[in-house]
């Protein structure tokens, strides 16, 4: 019985009210904590003993890199529950979320170039954990790619699912082998990585920032969810009617 | 149902041996790929020696890639991928069968052709057992996880780069443990750690990627 609710979610109608309700909250929330979160730390924060001011790209680049990781893990968690309740809106979750997350990965990977550079004087470091960020954006390339190549539109969806589950399976054995090689290979070149503990003035925008990120991806994918709805629904009634009104009151 | 594998794999041996181009390509790829590389890098015995663990495990990958892209496709296209599903047997064997005899004929050519090559990229002639047990334990990995994207791209008109677009991230694990074993050999280290992760790995391929090939043909076929 207290299930109804999850049950209601595969609708798309009543999602589609029911994120219009969510939605303004959201991008609030994402304007407030970022542009906080952004003043704070690029401005307030001091500078740090040894990197000076280059290490405030880590208000941009730790947000984006705990994105990157955990958009895939939803990504998985989309495809269970769309392969096991046949839920339409888990699908589009899905596809809706992959670009967003591979965009996450790229901007991690970028920030983390351009913080690497005058820090350890190489804009790329066969380090494990800039490889498995490099792997996973390469996994959501695999996602995306895979998505658009099949054209019908439920066998796309069960295919990405399964593609996702196969790929999160394999994320902590890919994220352990690599720790490995790079142990392996280089042994704690970069142990500037492991940074000191950081002050409270430091981590506190971070936190926000972080907090600014995900309220960022929740606002991005509605829109993208709920465009995505008017798309696959746009023979339905409620959907015309709905058109109607959007583009009826931008005429006003 | 042994029965039904037994079956499956005798089909499999007969229809190969109709078409041994479908065999030999990918061993001739193999061999052409790691001839590559010393007229790429340079002669230097010694170099090639540090060097060739990840020239064998790369072309290995690749060429286990190459002869994966048409593991389900001639099935899919007469038809025989529809009966499997319809079949009273369990999808997850049937598959399991069907790229188990893949592997014995593609991956095990493959192993087996291995130790020639890695003595002309210098390896010592010593450490060829290890580089066969490392291969013998990680191709089973690469055809199985390989045909995970098989299957879900069986359908499609063109799925050769989608399928390595798909599959070689998830190939990372096996290339880094399989040419570690191989560096840690030639480096005179112990490689029993590495031999019994590959396996482990393998035993979690063979447990679970059935399920997923499974899924992934049904959708393919249900399209």
């Amino acid at each position: 019985m207290k299930w109804t609710w999850f049950h209601r979610l595969g609708s798309p109608k009543w999602f589609y009210e029911l994120s219009g309700r969510w939605l303004p909250w959201f991008a609030v929330a994402t304007v407030l904590l970022i542009a906080t979160g952004l003043v704070w730390g690029l401005a307030i924060a001091p500078p740090d003993y040894q990197q000076g001011n280059s290490f405030r790209i880590i208000y941009i680049h730790v947000p984006a890199s705990f994105l990157a990781q955990s958009i895939y893990i939803s990504l998985a968690i989309a495809g269970v529950v769309g392969l096991v309740w046949k839920m339409k809106i888990a699908d589009v979750a899905l596809q809706q979320s992959a670009p967003i997350g591979a965009w996450m990965a790229f901007i991690s990977l970028l920030t983390g170039a351009i913080w690497g550079k005058p820090t350890w004087g190489a804009y790329w470091v066969w380090d494990a954990r800039l490889t498995a960020m490099l792997i996973l954006l390469f996994l959501y390339f695999g996602v995306i790619a895979l998505g658009q190549a099949i054209s019908n539109r439920d066998s796309a969806a069960k295919a990405c699912a399964v593609l996702s589950i196969v790929g999160v399976v394999n994320i902590p054995i890919i994220k352990y082998s690599v720790d490995w090689w790079n142990t392996l290979h280089q042994p704690a070149t970069f142990s500037v990585i492991e940074k000191p503990a950081m002050p409270v003035e430091m981590w506190v925008p971070l936190l926000i920032m972080v907090l600014g990120f995900y309220c960022f991806f929740t606002t991005v994918l509605l829109m993208r969810m709920r465009l995505e709805i008017l798309r696959r629904e746009a023979k339905t009634s409620w959907v015309k009617a709905e058109v109607t009104r959007l583009v009826g009151k931008k005429h006003e | 149902m042994s029965r039904v594998f037994f079956l499956l794999i005798l089909r499999e041996a007969r229809l190969l041996a109709r078409r041994p181009a479908e065999l030999a390509n990918p061993l001739v790829f193999f061999a052409i790929v790691i001839a590559l590389f010393p007229l790429a890098v340079g002669p230097e015995t010694q170099m090639l020696r540090t060097l060739s663990p990840g020239l064998i495990w790369v072309a290995a990958l690749l060429a286990v890639l190459l002869s994966l892209e048409n593991l389900f496709r001639s099935d899919f296209e007469d038809g025989s991928l529809e009966q499997w599903v319809v079949s009273p047997h369990p999808l997850t064997v049937l598959v399991l069968a069907k790229v188990f005899a893949h592997w014995l004929f593609s991956g095990l050519a493959l192993v087996l052709l291995s130790p020639v090559l890695a003595i002309m990229l210098g390896l010592p002639a010593d450490r060829v057992p290890i580089l066969l047990a490392s291969l013998l334990l990680g191709t089973p990995i690469l055809s199985l996880l390989g045909a995970v994207g098989a299957a879900l791209t069986v359908g499609l008109k063109r799925g050769g780069i989608l399928l390595a677009l798909l599959i070689l991230p998830l190939y990372i694990p096996v290339l880094i443990l399989g040419s570690g074993v191989l560096q840690a050999a030639l480096q005179g280290l112990p490689t029993l750690g590495y031999l019994l992760w590959m396996a482990s790995l393998m035993m979690l391929t063979i447990t679970f990627t059935p399920f997923a090939i499974a899924a992934g043909l049904k959708i393919s076929v249900g399209e």
